[in-house]
């Protein structure tokens, strides 16, 4: 008799799981797609690819440690797509992972390629968080299934701008960039914030993303006598620019963003670039809260962090826990849990505020010394 | 006044580096008629080779004058961009020579796109840092400042000129240009061999872009794929502006240009008010080459008449 | 007999273009159940292309004067499109209304890029509209302030979908029982707009305004010395590529939702001239087959990056950089061996292989 009726059961369970209208059904448990988009190829390759293999690697974890959601067991696949860092190319991305039927998505990379993708997200109603893009833009569209694990351009502006003038002491600041969304959104917010903290704005001048020369923009800055420079751009141009400063006999200090802090900033700097400070969204990885833990790893398996793979992971987590808290993987019913996300992170204490950002984003500064970019310290932007 | 005197150096020096470039684009329109599009990226190319044989011995031979160094990067670095000239030219422009002029314009793009992206499969996509292996001595000059590699600058861009304008007017290669550019017909009827002295200008207009393109590159202590075309355009502007075809005025257009963009990007929010910025500095050649394009197209020294069709 | 003929001859004439009208109205389901729906998306672009390939074909393939800068007038109608139908300004103005104003925009400025640069041939002509997109770009990118015009390099975000009434063209709809999303509906809308030109430029080029351009191309003191008012004739050849580029910037302003300046940057003006010199200029379906070809081609070339990782356990040469390699390679080869593009017409043909004798 028993052995009669769980034979039943079982036809009947069989019966279901056949009719079901879900095709992706995998024995007992039930397959759900993520999307993760950033550019695979291109000049950034390399940080799409770090991306990647950040959320892979919470993807497995969460796989290994096993999911349930309303009852049944579920693993998570990714569709990873190649957005070429490129507006036009991320939109046909993001139809693609929306086609795919993906529940949710980690990505873009850049701000530029963020943007347009949000608005077919927002459309289909897939939640998205971003691992890296850092535009005000992207969570200013009032789109609310756009989120970001990363410290946004006007909270880094803010600090900095602050730290110029109380921290370093500079009355007079002068202020250039590069006419690129990030470049001129980072300077923008610069200046506001240094003249909120009583500095004085000497300099606005501007420059291009192509550009190597800026002997006639610093001479007319020198004429100004600025106690700091402020460059919002990227590292192409901010070292040529400290070698002229240099060449000038300028003596103020050099402050750039996150563009300026990189490896490359001090091997086309040479010798110029010693003293130079720059900042970086959230915390350098040994002072990450499971920093340590995660590189260990993140390098057994993939090789070198580039950059964001650990805000791709916890981008990764955070996404599943709220999946975890509605307790479903359809987007309808666990977005509402995603601006509810308290998470405690590799890379910090993640909480979004109201427009999807990451609320208190840190932010910190370094200084090359000795030929290296050293931590001076990091700052909470103060939201 | 310091600062005058500053950006006038400033300017003396970015003009003399277009103006180098620009003699390259004025040869060979004096002679074909033809942009030579592609001429900013055989600078490019310069940089780029000279570059890897200037970090090679660097790395190699650590204790080499900084000089040296450089001349060895020029020694390798300018047979390759002639080369390169030569055949560009058989390639892409001479099977075109009577074809409509729309064909080798077009051409003369392609060859351009593909120098940027050949040399960024071979470099890659990273700007390269030029090694600190040249003096790096500053001097003062009435609160302004100039440096080694700046005077370095001015007086080799000045000699080239010079022997330039000794060769085309006192040798018999110079009489042969000087000859075609006139009309090719009536040259080749006179027994010069045309097709030689047209490789002849584009090799010695790819030296000097070699030339240009490593003093770009020390200059700013960089180089990347990308770095000839604006730099081309410019010099085309500056050809322009000083009358295309003629050598002074190539030299002409190219300080002029360089003091235009120097003192408009140090000057122009002074002068508005604030209403228009160093933003519009790129604005400025292009605004220039239109103008001069409109109102003189022979350009401030030329006398040819451009408008041929 | 010959009425019987030409009856034949009608039907048949009928009968393809029945059949390609229901083809082109199949077209975007076929992608879409066959290749899925992002290719629908580019669908749309390669329409988006080929007006404005068509419209650079009436400058650079019918009149002969090349123009380097075209894209400023794709991003003027973009741009015209963001500011009449976005939160930028508060206006939020119906497509009707605006796109014709962006078209009209990019006309006045291609006739004050063409009036002063009417003297100008050939290459000189190229570089002082290269020099005009360039300087379009710049302001673009520039007027922030002192008065915020264009929001800078930000761009500007959340521009309109194409709404008639209530119909929001973005959005998806059931219409006759099956629910059509938002990129078919938008391909049948740049459908509408591509017939439209291709019709304008059929019409164009049998008409005198179309012979009086070719006679210019050829020879334009002997055009002038044929009666021909050349001025007028070259004018309005800007006037009306700038036109359809226009109208297709403002159409790629609603469909992608954002712009800025970055996106009509020099290599776009380049990638549009290649399309023509690839399919033949001057030719219609060149240009369309062209436009068509190029737009589609990065996305094919994608795969490459799939076989040498699957060929090499490694990608050599990246997806993205062969693109712009293979376009200079093709322009330089099609000058060299096809001198009037894949698809050439006849005329031109004829034309290439007279100067080449």
């Amino acid at each position: 008799m028993t052995g009669q009726r769980l034979a039943w059961v079982m036809a009947a369970a069989v019966l279901v799981a056949g009719c079901g209208d879900k095709p992706q059904q995998n024995g007992d448990s039930q397959v759900v797609l993520i999307g993760q988009a950033s550019p695979l190829t291109g000049p950034q390759a390399h940080l799409g690819k770090d991306n990647e293999n950040g959320a892979r690697m919470a993807l497995d974890e969460i796989n290994a440690a096993g999911l349930t959601l309303g009852g049944k067991k579920v693993v998570l696949e990714m569709r990873s797509e190649d957005d070429a860092a490129d507006p036009k190319t991320a939109t046909t991305v993001a139809q693609k992972l929306v086609d795919e039927g993906v529940v949710g998505v980690i990505g873009h990379l850049n701000s530029g390629a963020t943007i347009p993708a949000s608005k077919i997200y927002f459309d289909n109603g897939i939640p998205q968080i971003s691992p890296s893009a850092t535009a005000v833009a992207y969570t200013a569209s009032g789109f609310k299934t756009a989120f970001r694990v990363m410290t946004n351009d006007a909270q880094q502006g803010t600090v900095l701008g602050d730290y110029a003038v109380t921290k370093l002491g500079a009355k007079r600041i002068a202020i250039i960039d590069d006419r690129t969304a990030y470049g001129q959104g980072l300077a923008d917010e610069v200046e506001k914030a240094a003249k909120a903290a009583g500095g004085d704005v000497v300099a606005r001048e501007y420059t291009s993303d192509r550009s190597t020369d800026f002997m006639a923009i610093l001479t007319s800055i020198k004429g100004k006598s600025p106690d700091l420079v402020f460059f919002g751009g990227m590292d192409p141009q901010a070292a040529p620019m400290i070698k002229q400063m240099k060449q000038l006999g300028m003596k103020a200090k050099f402050l750039g963003g996150d563009g300026a802090q990189t490896p490359n900033f001090i091997d086309l700097a040479g010798a110029a670039a010693e003293g130079a400070m720059a900042s970086n969204p959230g915390l350098p990885l040994d002072a990450m809260p499971g920093g340590s833990a995660f590189k260990a790893k993140f390098e057994a398996k993939y090789g070198q962090i580039q950059n964001y793979s650990p805000y791709a992971y916890d981008a990764m987590h955070v996404l599943v826990a709220a999946m975890k808290r509605a307790d479903s993987s359809d987007p309808a019913k666990y977005l509402a849990e995603l601006p509810k996300t308290d998470y405690q992170g590799v890379t910090g204490h993640i909480r979004f505020d109201a427009k999807g950002d990451l609320a208190g984003g840190a932010v910190t500064l370094y200084q090359v010394k000795n030929g290296k970019w050293q931590t001076l310290e990091t700052v909470q932007s103060g939201k | 006044m310091d600062i005058f005197l500053q950006q006038l150096i400033n300017g003396l020096v970015l003009g003399s580096v277009y103006a180098l470039v620009a003699l390259g684009y004025t040869m060979v329109y004096g002679i074909l008629e033809l942009i030579n599009f592609a001429h900013g990226e055989i600078t490019m190319m310069g940089a780029m080779v000279a570059l890897s044989v200037i970090g090679a011995l660097a790395l190699a031979a650590p204790g080499l004058p900084g000089v040296l160094v450089l001349g060895a990067g020029l020694v390798v670095a300018i047979p390759v961009c002639v080369a390169l000239g030569l055949l560009i030219e058989r390639v892409a422009y001479r099977p075109l020579r009577h074809a409509p002029r729309l064909a080798p314009l077009i051409t003369a793009i392609g060859v351009s796109i593909i120098l940027q992206n050949v040399a960024m499969l071979i470099w890659g996509k990273q700007y390269i840092p030029f090694p600190a292996i040249l003096p790096q001595g500053r001097h003062t000059l009435y609160g302004a400042s100039i440096t080694d590699v700046q005077i370095a600058i001015l007086l080799l861009a000045t000699a080239i000129m010079l022997l330039l304008i000794l060769m085309v007017q006192k040798t018999r290669l110079g009489r042969a240009m000087r000859a075609t550019a006139q009309s090719r017909q009536v040259a080749s009827l006179m027994g010069v061999d045309v097709n030689r002295v047209i490789a002849a200008t584009f090799a010695i207009g790819s030296a000097l872009a070699a030339v240009a393109g490593v003093m770009v590159s020390a200059y700013y202590g960089l180089a990347h794929y990308y770095m000839g075309f604006l730099l081309g355009l410019k010099a085309f502007s500056a050809a322009v502006l000083g009358g295309i075809g003629n050598l002074g005025g190539a030299m002409l257009g190219g300080l002029l240009l360089g003091l235009i963009e120097s003192f408009g990007a140090g000057y122009i929010g002074d002068l508005t008010g604030g209403f228009l910025g160093s933003n519009y500095q790129d604005v400025f050649a292009f605004f220039v080459l239109i103008a001069v394009l409109v109102f003189r197209p022979s350009g401030l020294l030329g006398a040819r008449v451009v408008e041929r069709a | 007999m010959s009425s019987v003929l030409s009856l034949n001859k009608t039907r048949s004439r009928w009968l393809t273009f029945g059949l390609l009208a229901l083809g082109l109205a199949l077209l975007p389901f076929l992608v879409d159940a066959g290749l899925g729906r992002s290719w629908v998306r580019l669908l749309d672009l390669a329409l988006l292309y080929v007006i404005l390939a068509l419209g650079l074909n009436i400058v650079v393939g019918y009149a002969g004067l090349l123009d380097l800068g075209y894209v400023a007038f794709y991003a003027l109608g973009a741009y015209v499109y963001a500011w009449l139908s976005s939160p930028h300004f508060g206006l939020h103005l119906p497509f009707w209304a605006v796109l014709p104003l962006g078209a009209a925009l990019a006309a006045l400025f291609g006739v004050l890029l063409g009036a002063p640069t009417l003297r100008l041939r050939g290459d000189y002509l190229a570089i002082v509209t290269l020099g005009f997109g360039e300087i379009i770009r710049i302001f673009l990118n520039n007027l922030n302030a002192p008065v915020n015009i264009t929001n800078g390099p930000q761009g500007i975000n959340l521009i309109d979908p194409v709404r008639l009434g209530s119909f929001d063209l973005s959005q998806s709809h059931a219409l006759f029982g099956y629910t059509f999303t938002g990129i078919h509906l938008t391909y049948y809308l740049f459908l509408l707009f591509t017939l439209m030109v291709i019709f304008i430029s059929m019409r164009l080029e049998d008409s005198r305004i179309g012979r009086a351009w070719v006679a210019i191309r050829e020879d334009e003191i002997a055009a002038a010395a044929t009666g021909i008012n050349t001025r007028n004739l070259k004018l309005l050849a800007f006037a009306m590529g700038a036109t359809f580029g226009g109208l297709a910037g403002g159409l790629f302003a609603s469909f992608q939702g954002f712009i800025s300046p970055e996106s009509f940057n020099l290599m776009e003006s380049i990638m549009i001239l290649c399309m023509i010199v690839l399919g033949g200029m001057g030719h219609i379906p060149g240009v369309i087959f062209g436009a068509v070809v190029l737009t589609l081609l990065p996305e094919a070339l994608r795969y490459t990056g799939d076989w040498q990782r699957n060929l090499f356990g490694q990608i050599y040469i990246d997806p993205a950089d062969l693109r712009m390699l293979l376009f200079g390679v093709a322009l330089v080869a099609v000058m060299l061996y096809r001198p009037a593009g894949l698809l050439p017409s006849t005329r031109r043909r004829r034309e290439f292989a007279d100067a080449q004798g």
